[in-house]
């Protein structure tokens, strides 16, 4: 009687683990490393000027311009101290949503990211 | 290559008609350091060393000198020190000491305490120890302007405009590089035009006017941000002045217009020249052969006769 019991119990510990094997296997799956993208400023210009990404993406702006600029939010939620040439700044947007920005020292420079 | 500068712009208001293509020749020599004068409509030209270039009773002279950009190591100018050190000698060598200076901004590259240092430093040797200043964009780049006011804030109000007077002459420095917003051109904003209109209402229509701000207050090439969106509202305060001249900097090359009673002129710039509008990608600075870098940049001499309208503006570059 009890050995019905203990293979039920062995049985069911299986399952468990299987289960557990199978959904930690199902989160390593769907697990990405986190996504970066990059903005490259140039002739007073941002490379692509809009960009669309995930949330949660990391974005790198890097000037190669051989004047200082910077990246200001529009609405201030991001703002760079000014780039000279070769510097980059670096920002994460985790909210979905529309966010332009531009360059302060050089205003007429504008750009856009997309976040979805 | 070496090139004479001989002559003077004079900007006379007395005389409206100015022969149109003589002003256009004119136009075309200005940037290359070539001079004329206009004065009753008629070309004229000076020699620098002209007896009526020199100093009499009753007048001023000034020097303007512009973006020096001291930090900037880029190939358009790797030494903007050696650069702003000629343009000094060159102030020592006017037939005619000027008695003060008005530096039209982006004194610093960056904004960073020794680049300023350095300027000052440099300026030491120049003849005329005064020197009146205002902010380019590249000079508030911390803190709002913060720095630059701690240096070159003395005497002025909200962002860093002022006023004073010289032989009875106003001059008016006006700060239109911060607050800028996106897309946009230069401003003056409200506080600073409320505090320009009452500046000026009570002084007499026969008062020499003389404006010098950054970037230029006449729209010369909006694209590159090459303007100032509310500059027209200041300039209505300056409708009943019979001389007015606006003296900027910013596009690092020489550029005049004449419009009513107000004579706009933009002055080089001691470290890099810039393209002319429309003929590059963009405006940065333009990479030239070396030899000819010196002929690009200057520096730009005033003179005012009283009981005259006319402002005598010499541009002379550093070669």
């Amino acid at each position: 009687m009890y050995r019905q019991y203990w293979n039920l119990g062995i049985v069911m510990i299986a399952i468990a683990l299987t289960i557990g094997i199978a959904a930690s296997v199902a989160t390593a799956g769907t697990e990405t490393p986190s996504a970066t993208a990059d903005v490259k400023i140039d002739n007073f210009t941002f490379e692509p000027q809009t960009i669309t990404v995930k949330a949660g993406t990391t974005i790198t702006w890097t000037n190669r311009d051989d004047i200082p600029h910077t990246v200001v939010s529009t609405d201030l939620v991001f703002k760079s101290k000014p780039l000279d040439t070769d510097q980059t700044f670096t920002f994460t947007l985790a909210k979905p949503g529309t966010y332009p920005y531009f360059c302060s020292i050089h205003p007429k420079m504008t750009g856009k990211i997309i976040v979805q | 290559m070496k090139r004479e500068t001989s002559g003077s712009i004079m900007f006379d208001h007395n005389h409206d008609g100015i022969d149109r293509r003589g002003f256009l020749k004119c136009m075309a020599w200005t940037g290359t350091g070539a001079l004329c004068v206009v004065e009753g409509g008629v070309l004229k030209s000076f020699a620098l060393n002209d007896p009526a270039a020199k100093k009499a009773k009753g007048q001023l002279s000034f020097v303007q000198i512009s973006d020096s950009h001291m930090g900037f190591n880029k190939p358009a100018n790797p030494d903007v020190i050696a650069t702003l050190k000629t343009a000094v000698d060159k102030i020592n060598a006017l037939p005619v000491t000027p008695e003060f200076m008005l530096h039209t901004g982006d004194i610093s590259h960056l904004s960073k305490a020794e680049e300023f240092d350095n300027v000052d430093q440099i300026l030491k040797a120049a003849q005329p120890q005064e020197v009146f200043f205002v902010p380019g964009e590249h000079d508030v780049l911390e803190d709002d302007g913060k720095p630059y006011r701690e240096r070159y804030g003395k005497n002025t109000v909200g962002d860093g405009w002022y006023s004073f007077d010289k032989n009875g002459v106003h001059f008016i420095g006006l700060v239109n590089v911060l607050n800028l917003k996106a897309g946009g051109l230069g401003s003056l904003g409200t506080e600073q035009l409320e505090w320009m209109e009452k500046d000026v209402k009570h002084l007499s229509h026969s008062t020499p006017i003389i404006v010098f701000a950054h970037i230029p207050l006449w729209t010369i090439y909006p694209d590159w941000g090459w303007g100032t969106s509310d500059s027209a509202q200041a300039l209505t305060y300056l409708k009943k002045f019979g001389s007015v001249t606006v003296l900027n900097g910013h596009i690092h090359q020489t550029m005049q217009k004449v419009e009513g009673n107000v004579a706009f002129h933009t002055a080089c710039s001691t470290a890099f020249p810039q393209p002319k509008p429309g003929t590059a990608a963009s405006p940065g600075p333009m990479k030239v052969p070396a030899e000819q870098l010196r002929s690009l940049l200057g520096i730009t001499d005033v003179h005012i006769a009283h009981g005259k309208h006319a402002l005598a503006v010499t541009d002379s570059t550093l070669e």
